[in-house]
């Protein structure tokens, strides 16, 4: 019958190990993008490593300076260094991507597993909502949480999350769903276990299966939505050097030193296409290990 | 003149590494059947699929000889293999549902072989896939043709996908596993099709893992292993008088009522397969152990289980036989305490088992285990064949888990160190091993097998039946063991269950009730089975 598949290698126990494969096998932009994001974070973790300058040290004197010696990318409207506000900046708008990722799985996760596991009219009830929330575009709904709430990096990092969470919900729910009605955990209900115990052995390990690739790539929708409402002012507050604040500040001297809007646009931009390359990477790896 | 005519024909997969066929020769001249005989992993697929120029990707082909209808194969190009295909061989696959395309009518399946061959003009194409339908025995033609696959039955299917073989009128049908996957009355009629297209001077090139399915059929029979023939000859020939030490395990090894009481897994030698007997199962109590009154259970309007009763005592086997949708799986569900029955009452050791809150079931729950078809279905996906048999361990105290662990797998005779691996990286029989050492793990009083064999090689399902005796043996424990191989329930049961939508057709010793049927259907089912033609008693008159 399947004389091919008989034979093929087994999944596990191959000479080489998972998550072990060589650089050299590697297409060249998934090591771009990761060499990227590894960037990113050392800008976010540790800014001083790649730029000795001050963002907020103003120098009326050197205003809108191009790109050159002293500052690789430039002065902006107060003469400030652009690359070390962009620097800079990368640690604001990933910790609130990452903050609004945050608060996206662990309330997605939540609600989802409850309604997976709940019974019919609950789950209607919990599913419902998720579909009325994913109705509004994410900026949208963002917007209307901040009009309520108020401007201000933590309600950014709340409205932002509070739109990703169907994202999250949804699939877990139906992780749930199908890990619940599985063979194996009807098996361990013949064993005798209560079900909090399956619950957390059984159905949660497995439902988790496809998070860290949605977190992934919801992380780069959380960093453009956090540089979008931070354009619009509702984010943080300039001094900040956030990207989005950054952009919108830059806007009115485009004429004049395209170099204060360029930076930080390249900079939200290559994130988030580094990110959702990485995670649409992992997708395809997690979705062939499983079929 | 043959149609076919292949020398030492190899098929390598180079890049995995693997040697499919090493070496074989095949002809098959007009009007006969020639059958392959093997277990996975024999290389009788590849071998019918290289007949067609469909090896598989990555496939090597090589042969001394290698002739389709008098011409040198081995300098076909993909044109000539596409000519071949459907228009001097038609392809039967096993599976009708997977090769036929699920968006599109049957009658246009059928129609587009008419037209990729030429066959028929456009215009009466419709009308010819109708006749094709008839042709195979497909009850409203004009009507059937217009629906989609998923409308049909599994026999229906199989017999669309014959009809869209034969559309093209090749003077070759290749069968893959033609009836594997139905039932055995839909078998028998699918079996009666092809010996009809035979009669009419079609050649047929039959593959299947199933002797008596091909004991029915086949002019001629070659038995492959491991990518070679170990024998070949007439059909009467093999099956009676086999020359070769795997053809007589093979055939040892195929359960039926002849076969009870001894081993299936014999060991051939000096010409001859000896069955050793099994131990004797210790005397039986009387009362019930665990006992099924009225049972019923519905799904929406629909019902599954009607009016089901039965009892099991301890130490015995009961058999409960029946074709797909009869609700055998469903009766185990209940029996198992994972569903609650609509009406009626489980007892398991004399208390009520069911309608009771799942508290009080969760204590007596290790009481009652669970062998299902598919073992890797069953098995946590992330977790190694350690933690698996350890997972009804949860009485033992954690440090003395591991010693119990090895004790389990050592019974189920497997090596301890398969502990640490992984289940998806052991063979078919392994897999069932391990779900049988976790049945066994909490020491149950019963053990409900669902299918627990149908998806092994016969050699491989003589081990794990033989392997579920001496367990029977050692520990009295009783079986509740479904099974839609009459022959299997046989060899296994002391009582059986005949179900049929539903409801309980006949039930008895198991002789009583195989050797005596007093229900047609029953009759019907019996006389449905495929037999090797030299184990007496299986064909009621």
């Amino acid at each position: 019958m399947t004389v091919v598949k008989e034979h093929t290698p087994p999944l596990t126990g191959s000479p080489r190990p998972r998550g072990a494969a060589r650089l050299g096998d590697l297409p060249f932009g998934a090591i771009a993008s990761a060499a990227l994001l590894a960037v990113v974070v050392v800008a976010a973790v540790a800014p001083g490593l790649l730029t000795r300058a001050d963002p907020l040290a103003a120098d009326p004197l050197r205003a809108l300076a191009p790109p050159g010696g002293a500052h690789w990318f430039g002065t902006d409207h107060l003469g400030r260094d652009v690359l070390a506000r962009v620097v800079h900046g990368a640690g604001h708008s990933l910790s609130i991507g990452a903050g609004a990722v945050l608060v996206a799985v662990g309330v997605g996760l939540l609600l989802g597993v409850l309604a997976g596991l709940a019974p019919r009219l609950l789950d209607e009830a919990l599913s419902r909502a998720f579909d009325t929330l994913a109705t509004f575009p994410d900026v949208m709904l963002a917007l209307l949480v901040i009009a309520i709430l108020g401007p201000g990096t933590g309600n950014v990092i709340l409205a932002i999350g509070l739109a990703q969470i169907p994202n999250y919900a949804r699939v877990i729910r139906a992780q749930t769903f199908v890990v619940r009605r599985s063979g194996y955990v009807e098996q361990a209900v013949t064993f005798g276990l209560a079900w909090p115990r399956l619950v957390l052995r059984h159905v949660l390990p497995n439902a988790l299966g496809p998070l860290p690739v949605l977190a992934t790539i919801g992380l780069g929708q959380a960093v453009i939505a956090a540089s979008g409402l931070s354009f619009l002012g509702m984010g943080p507050q300039p001094p900040s050097p956030e990207w989005g604040t950054m952009l919108a500040e830059a806007r009115n001297y485009l004429r004049v030193a395209w170099w204060q809007a360029f930076f930080p646009g390249v900079a939200v931009t290559l994130t988030v296409i580094c990110l959702t390359a990485t995670g649409r990477r992992l997708q395809r790896r997690f979705e062939g290990r499983r079929s | 003149m043959s149609l076919v005519t292949v020398e030492d024909l190899r098929v390598g997969f180079p890049r995995a590494g693997v040697r499919a066929v090493r070496g074989i020769g095949l002809t098959v001249g007009a009007g006969e059947c020639v059958a392959i005989v093997g277990e996975s992993g024999s290389g009788k697929s590849v071998t019918a699929r290289s007949l067609v120029g469909l090896p598989g990707p990555g496939a090597e082909v090589t042969a001394a000889r290698f002739e389709i209808g008098g011409r040198d194969a081995l300098r076909f190009g993909e044109r000539d293999w596409r000519r071949v295909r459907g228009g001097f061989a038609g392809l039967v696959l096993q599976d009708a549902l997977v090769s036929l395309d699920p968006l599109r009518r049957v009658g246009d399946e059928i129609a587009e072989v008419l037209a990729t061959h030429d066959v028929v003009p456009r215009a009466g194409r419709a009308r010819r896939a109708a006749e094709l339908l008839a042709s195979v025995g497909v009850p409203e033609p004009e009507t059937r043709a217009r629906q989609y696959p998923h409308q049909l039955s599994g026999g229906l299917r199989q017999r669309a996908l014959i009809a869209s073989a034969l559309a093209a009128d090749p003077p070759l049908i290749i069968a893959d596993e033609p009836t594997t996957a139905l039932d055995v009355t839909v078998q028998a009629q699918v079996l009666a099709l092809l010996a009809a297209r035979k009669a009419e001077g079609t050649a047929l090139l039959m593959i299947s893992h199933d002797l008596a399915v091909v004991a029915s059929i086949a002019d001629r029979v070659l038995v492959m292993k491991d990518g070679v023939v170990v024998e070949e000859g007439p059909t009467g020939r093999v099956l009676a008088a086999p020359g070769h030490d795997y053809t007589r395990t093979l055939l040892a090894a195929v359960p039926s009522a002849a076969s009870r009481g001894t081993r299936l897994s014999a060991i051939a030698a000096g010409g001859v397969a000896l069955r050793t007997p099994l131990p004797p199962r210790e005397a039986r109590g009387t009362e019930p152990i665990l006992s099924a009154d009225r049972l019923t259970a519905s799904y929406g309007s629909r019902r599954l289980v009607d009016e089901v009763s039965l009892e099991v005592r301890q130490g015995e086997t009961v058999g409960i036989v029946g074709e797909s949708g009869s609700g055998k799986t469903t009766v185990a569900r209940l029996l198992l305490g994972l569903l609650e029955p609509a009406s009626g009452e489980v007892r398991l050791r004399g208390e009520r088992w069911s309608g009771v809150p799942e508290r009080r079931r969760r204590r007596s729950r290790t009481a009652i285990q669970l062998i299902s078809q598919n073992p890797l279905d069953s098995f946590d996906p992330r977790y190694t064949v350690g933690r698996l048999v350890a997972e009804p361990l949860t009485a033992l105290p954690r440090h003395r888990r591991r010693d119990r662990v090895s004790e389990l797998l050592d019974r189920v005779g497997l090596d301890g160190d398969v502990a640490a691996r992984h289940p998806r990286a052991l063979s078919g029989g392994q897999r069932q091993r391990v779900a049988i050492a976790r049945a066994l793990a909490p020491r149950p009083d019963i053990l409900v097998c669902d299918e627990p064999v149908s998806a092994l090689d016969v050699s491989i399902q003589a081990q794990v039946l033989d392997l579920l005796a001496e367990i029977q043996a050692a520990d009295g424990t009783s079986l509740v063991f479904i099974s839609h191989d009459l022959g299997v329930v046989h060899h296994v049961s002391d009582r059986v269950v005949v179900m049929r939508g539903g409801r309980v057709v006949e039930e008895g010793h198991v002789d009583e009730v195989f050797f005596m049927p007093r229900e047609d259907y029953t009759r019907d089912l019996l006389a449905a089975v495929p037999t090797l033609g030299r184990t007496p008693g299986r064909t009621p008159g």
